[in-house]
């Protein structure tokens, strides 16, 4: 290619069939820029924050790390390392309650006095030079072994292993690289925050990754409420191969299931995974890390988190170090106010309520959003009248209404017969539900009591 | 900074809390507040405003008193079942209101006021209660107090009963154009005043113009959906056509069939309440088309003049059989057996 042309967005006209359209939100914080949160005096590093085996301590009590030091690994096939995300002094293992209800073993580490800090910190993580033209690509396996290294996981939700996405397997090869900048869940900006001020690690990840996999081609979806994210990622893409499509912004756009058919034409199976049609899906802050991780060695130690909602006083898109807590997060976001009454880790589809803002942040953390009393008036439960609403509205074009209500009597044959375990509980239905049943909760609880039985 | 749970908060004078008082619950944290159950029946109500009005403006006082017989004793067996089930009060959700109405405007003008009591109390406790009330029922409650005083009053609710001879209302002169059809006398209405609704026929069915406006804002507002109504209409006028082609001298063709009866007012008001339809698109097809079908072969080969009552309740009967086999394979296919 002769001279740099921005790969202009190109316009994706269909949808996915269901889904909805929530308030976003979306504009509480989308206009405010990455802010860096002054260093905590402590953070508690969990031992497990991805899908997979728990890791085991490498460093002792009272012993000193510099920021990016390995802090607990596993050998076990699904894991992920986690490094320290300040310098400091160890203090003794303590064990704290993820959002998702897990307890794990957490790494204390105390501040030192040399921190990286403010803008310095930033340019550390995302500013500087990322090449994406003359970039010199190392093997796969080199590719594969800095990502494993580097403790990375799937930033956009799920905290998946991404070494283990990344590698190669002979009986599936890869055709595309998608990289989702989708950012459907209402109030959440980090990723629309990154793609607009960081774009340059992107591509250089979303590269990275396409030769680690050995995809032919790389697209990056982007819903079309975030049209400058797209602008400014084809800009920082000009030159390379990497097209840009804008998608139609709806709910769950950003699911895998949904996004694979709009931008590579094929479904994926409805147990499988991308991988069955020859497709990666790469969050945007997992490429950024990716570029971070393959060009300069750095372990996945920040993340942007969104704190966001009615019920904090400044929202905010903040740069923060794993193992922060939840509530310094608020602080830094001006606060509760006063009408407070749900704090979410993640946003109000698919986050979990926190009961304890001591909670520290980990690598899967998008998102804290705080709903205030106003934002959650409820109804009161009435009968299923069959009207088929949570049926429109399920994007994998499941029966929602039968399959919660044969969990809530125990009627397990049936709710195999409406495949129960196919459902992602990405929440549609429930948003829909005109008799406010909590579809999604019973058939959790039904998915839980059949991963016992 | 946040108040523990359990605290009570502090609040001010004005009665706003002075500081957050945090809760868990399980997600999805947001819901929609454009529907409720209740809103899904007042859309109903609001549908049969045309067809109430034309029921009117033809049939006078009679109309308002039948309907309002209906609703009312409808009203009250609800209250009373419900209150013998022990449940709150189930007025609010406007679904007595629903079946009342319907029930109010598939009777004759003429029919005495102890039969619209009847049907009522038989549709609300027979049809409703007895299943466990609202979302439970397998039948169209209206259709069942209808069915059961069609039987029990064959003479109040016959096809005489919709004609007076001596009636200063022009069209209470004349048979119902099912009737006339059925027994091949008297003169068949045009096709423009079956549609306007100039024609004898119970309260709510004679104006297919009527049920079309009041429908068609239904389906808009999704509070029923389009594929019963349309694969039904569509199913009767197959049906009738195949019949026209065997019996080509019958004044009675695929449009008469259409326009006349209750087959537009079922296909809008009867076929589409959602808890005796299937769940499903496909589901929703068949339905609809079984509907018309059998909507039709009742006219043309049992005794009755309409076939809407026991078409919509043999169809209620199998919605679960229906159900069962139109479960839609979810996106991207069967999952594989684990």
């Amino acid at each position: 290619m002769s001279l740099a042309q921005p790969n202009r967005p190109s316009l994706s006209r269909r949808s996915f069939t269901g889904g909805i359209h929530p308030p976003s939100s979306k504009q509480l914080a989308r206009d405010q820029p990455i802010e860096v949160v002054p260093n905590p005096k402590q953070v508690r590093i969990p031992l497990l924050q991805h899908v997979g085996a728990l890791c085991e301590a490498t460093v002792k009590a009272r012993s000193e790390v510099v920021a990016g030091d390995l802090v607990g690994k596993s050998e076990a096939p699904v894991s992920a390392f986690v490094h320290a995300s300040i310098s400091g002094k160890v203090a003794r293992e303590s064990a704290a309650t993820l959002p998702n209800g897990r307890r794990v073993p957490t790494i204390p580490i105390k501040a030192g006095d040399e921190q990286l800090e403010g803008q310095a910190l930033f340019e550390d993580t995302y500013g500087g030079e990322w090449p994406t033209l003359r970039l010199d690509l190392p093997t796969p396996d080199l590719i594969i072994q800095a990502v494993r290294d580097a403790g990375l996981v799937g930033m956009g939700g799920a905290a998946f292993p991404t070494h283990i996405k990344l590698a190669p397997n002979p009986k599936k090869p890869i055709d595309t690289l998608v990289i989702n900048g989708c950012e459907c869940e209402p109030y959440l900006t980090a990723d629309y925050r990154l793609m607009l001020e960081a774009p340059g690690p992107i591509v250089a990840g979303a590269l990275l990754a396409a030769s680690a996999v050995g995809a032919r081609r790389v697209i990056v979806g982007i819903e079309d409420d975030k049209r400058a994210a797209a602008e400014a990622i084809s800009e920082a893409a000009a030159g390379t191969d990497i097209e840009v499509r804008v998608v139609k912004t709806k709910y769950p756009q950003g699911s895998e299931r949904q996004l694979v058919p709009i931008l590579v034409g094929s479904n994926v199976p409805a147990n499988g995974l991308p991988l069955d049609v020859g497709v990666v899906v790469v969050n945007v802050a997992t490429a950024a890390a990716i570029a971070r991780a393959v060009l300069r060695g750095k372990p996945m130690t920040h993340r942007i988190v969104t704190v966001t909602g009615r019920g904090v006083a400044q929202p905010k898109n903040l740069l923060a170090p794993i193992g922060i807590s939840y509530g310094e997060l608020i602080e830094t976001a001006g606060g509760l106010t006063p009408d407070a009454a749900r704090v979410l880790a993640g946003g109000p589809m698919m986050g979990f309520t926190l009961g304890d803002l001591d909670t520290p942040v980990t690598k899967g953390t998008s998102g804290i959003t705080v709903l205030t009393r106003n934002d959650l008036q409820q109804f009161e439960e009435t009968a299923c009248v069959r009207c088929g609403l949570c049926v429109d509205a399920c994007p994998l074009n499941l029966v929602p209404t039968r399959i919660a209500l044969a969990a809530r009597k125990g009627a397990w044959t049936l709710a195999e017969r409406y495949y129960i375990n196919t459902c992602m509980e990405c929440g549609c239905c429930a948003y829909q539900c005109p008799a406010q049943i909590p579809l999604v909760q019973l058939i959790r609880m039904g998915k839980a009591h059949l991963a016992a039985a | 900074m946040a108040s523990a749970p359990g605290n009570a908060p502090a609040i001010s004078q004005n009665g706003e809390p002075l500081e957050p008082r945090l809760q868990v619950a399980p997600g999805p944290h947001l819901s929609s507040t454009g529907l409720s159950t209740q809103r899904l029946m007042i859309d109903v109500l609001i549908a049969l405003v045309p067809v109430l009005g034309m029921a009117f403006y033809l049939f006078r006082w009679f109309a308002l008193l039948q309907v309002g017989i209906c609703v009312v004793s409808c009203l009250v067996t609800e209250a009373v079942a419900s209150s013998w089930r022990g449940s709150k009060p189930t007025l609010g959700d406007a679904s007595a209101v629903v079946t009342g109405l319907i029930l109010g405007l598939s009777l004759p003008w003429s029919a005495p006021w102890y039969v619209g009591v009847v049907a009522s109390v038989v549709a609300i406790g027979f049809g409703k209660a007895v299943f466990g009330g609202l979302g439970q029922n397998i039948f169209n409650p209206a259709m069942v107090g209808r069915a059961f005083v069609m039987i029990s009053f064959a003479s109040s609710l016959g096809a005489t009963a919709y004609v007076r001879p001596e009636a200063a209302l022009e069209i209470l002169t004349q048979a119902t154009p099912l009737t006339a059809a059925k027994e091949l006398s008297g003169s068949v209405p045009g096709l423009w005043a079956l549609f306007v609704g100039n024609a004898n026929g119970s309260l709510g069915e004679t104006s297919v113009l009527a049920c079309l406006v009041g429908g068609l804002y239904l389906c808009l507002r999704r509070s029923a959906v389009w594929q019963i109504p349309v694969s039904m209409i569509a199913s009767a006028a197959v049906v009738a056509g195949i019949a026209n082609l065997l019996m080509p001298e019958t004044p009675f063709t695929v449009l008469h069939h259409l326009v006349s009866g209750a087959l537009v007012f079922a296909a809008f008001f009867i076929a589409t309440d959602p808890v005796t339809s299937p769940l499903t698109t496909r589901g929703q097809v068949i339905f609809g088309a079984g509907l018309g079908a059998l909507v039709v072969a009742i006219r043309l080969f049992s005794n009755y003049p309409e076939g809407v009552v026991f078409a919509v309740l043999l169809m209620n009967a199998v919605v679960p059989l229906i159900n069962r086999v139109t479960i839609p394979k979810p996106l991207g296919g069967l999952p594989a057996e684990a």
